[in-house]
């Protein structure tokens, strides 16, 4: 497992949460915090293309050995795309958070929501 | 959740924090769950060894004249056949047969025993005893503040705390005094694991210095997350998860351990489960496509997951799950709802981990 790091070029929800925005469409994923926290990732079912979801809502679930957890989108709109990588290889999530860990890519639907998440330098201030 | 400040802490606290645990609220307790990680602590100890803080388990000693009379009552098993120097496990029932507690009695002089509670259940246990007690000549002593208690289980771990003590370790299902890295311990051939190995009941005071000697000698430190895995694969029940008041042992597959005719406490209750067989049974099973099942999920057509997790040894979801007897053959298939999803299993015997070369 990777030592911390939060990109300074992600948006972070502070559920943990991570968003690339390009354009209309945002990539979600978690954070090294929460992979951290979660420990081993055993099982990732990804949600269907097509799924609606809801800024500050949970989206999908994760599993480590011993438990499950949700995981709250940052951002509002309609996935267009997930990582079925993970449905083989959910480890991924822990070893590369940012990159093969990608979790679903979304169409927003209200772009100015983005203004409500934090940047790197605050979302490591929120966990120190 | 308890506030942080209300748990207690084991005298190896400053060890597991040292170590990089992480430390989690268990039965008012800070335990660790998990040193590096749950999947490799795991592996230590199916394939070496691996030491387990189990300070948070309690003890009651039970001492007098009627010492064996009156546990012969209070739990199931046949406590007359547990010779000095023996280890016993058994449960501990309500009258209608619900259990209170799973444990073992440990039997250290001829009117002596030691028994060994779920940290959960120890006050509970204690009461239900105390009351017990009263109709005989004994003497009960909750014994918890004695006692430190570690586990060192895996194919490697009598090596190590062999190389630590001043003389051979007791065999499985028996306990002996041993001098342990200079300190005198109880250690006995018992463990939860499905591994060989001992559990080490020390003084708090001395229980660093037997934890420090068998990690240097290469024992791993492994957390309750672990155990935990461990345990299911080899399908040993879990209080709390499997075992109930609510459920008796002839359900919990527990009735190898109950012995009626010694008239404990509950045994018309438990005898009129067998002989007309359980509702319901405890079994085992895996998931046979994607997905885990944990506690609480519902089994289609009835019944509940009561443990569930992905084995780290056999690569798929498992667990145990209370069905219909109807359905409790191994083989059965089963469809479990996953919070929504309905996701296939199949009842397999028991255990479902059988060694690396099965």
């Amino acid at each position: 497992m990777a030592d911390a790091s939060y990109p300074d070029n992600l948006k972070y929800h502070p559920e943990h949460d991570w968003a690339l925005i390009d354009g209309d469409v945002a990539t979600f994923g978690v954070t090294w915090y929460a992979q951290d926290a979660l420990g081993e990732v055993v099982f990732f079912d990804p949600p269907e293309v097509g799924t609606t979801v809801t800024a500050g809502e949970p989206y999908t679930e994760v599993e480590s050995v011993k438990a499950v957890s949700e995981v709250v989108a940052p951002l509002s709109g309609e996935i267009v795309e997930v990582n079925a990588a993970l449905g083989d290889a959910p480890e991924a999530i822990n070893d590369d958070p940012y990159g093969e860990g990608w979790m679903v890519k979304v169409r927003l639907s209200d772009s100015s929501e983005v203004g409500a998440l934090i940047d790197a330098a605050a979302y490591e201030a929120m966990l120190a | 959740m308890p506030d942080v400040a209300e748990l207690r802490r084991t005298p190896l606290h400053d060890r597991h924090v040292a170590a990089g645990a992480r430390l989690v609220p268990f039965s008012g307790w800070e335990m660790p769950v998990q040193y590096e990680g749950i999947r490799e602590e795991h592996a230590a100890v199916r394939e070496g060894a691996g030491v387990f803080d189990v300070s948070h388990m309690g003890q009651v000693e039970t001492r007098g004249p009627q010492a064996e009379a009156f546990l012969q009552r209070a739990l199931s098993n046949d406590v007359s056949a547990i010779a000095v120097g023996g280890a016993q496990y058994a449960v501990l029932c309500r009258e209608d047969g619900g259990i209170v507690d799973d444990l073992f009695t440990y039997r250290l002089a001829p009117d002596r025993y030691l028994t060994v509670t779920n940290a959960a259940n120890h006050e509970k246990d204690l009461a239900r005893l105390r009351g017990l007690a009263a109709d005989f000549d004994v003497e009960l002593r909750d014994a918890a503040g004695d006692w430190a208690m570690l586990a060192v289980q895996g194919p490697r771990s009598r090596d190590h705390v062999q190389a630590i003590a001043d003389a051979p370790l007791p065999a499985r299902m028996e306990i002996a005094t041993r001098v342990l890295a200079g300190h005198t311990c109880l250690v006995a051939g018992t463990g939860y694991t499905g591994e060989d190995g001992v559990e080490i009941l020390c003084s708090p005071d001395g229980a660093g210095a037997v934890w420090d000697a068998v990690v240097l000698r290469g024992a791993t430190p492994a957390g309750l997350g672990a155990r935990d895995t461990l345990r299911l694969e080899v399908c040993y029940p879990l209080y709390g998860n499997d075992l109930m008041e609510s459920r008796g042992p002839i359900e919990a597959g527990l009735g190898w351990c109950c012995k009626e005719e010694t008239g404990f406490v509950g045994a018309p209750a438990v005898r009129a489960v067998r002989e007309a067989g359980p509702a319901e049974r405890l079994v085992a099973f895996e998931m046979t496509g994607r997905g885990i099942a944990r506690q609480g999920n519902p089994v289609i057509g009835g019944g509940e997951v009561t443990s569930g997790t992905m084995s780290p040894s056999l690569g798929i979801g498992i667990g145990m799950a209370y069905v219909p007897t109807e359905r409790s053959k191994p083989g059965t298939e089963m469809a479990i709802d996953v919070r929504g999803t309905q996701r296939p299993a199949v009842v397999a015997a028991k255990p479902l981990y059988r060694g690396p070369d099965a």
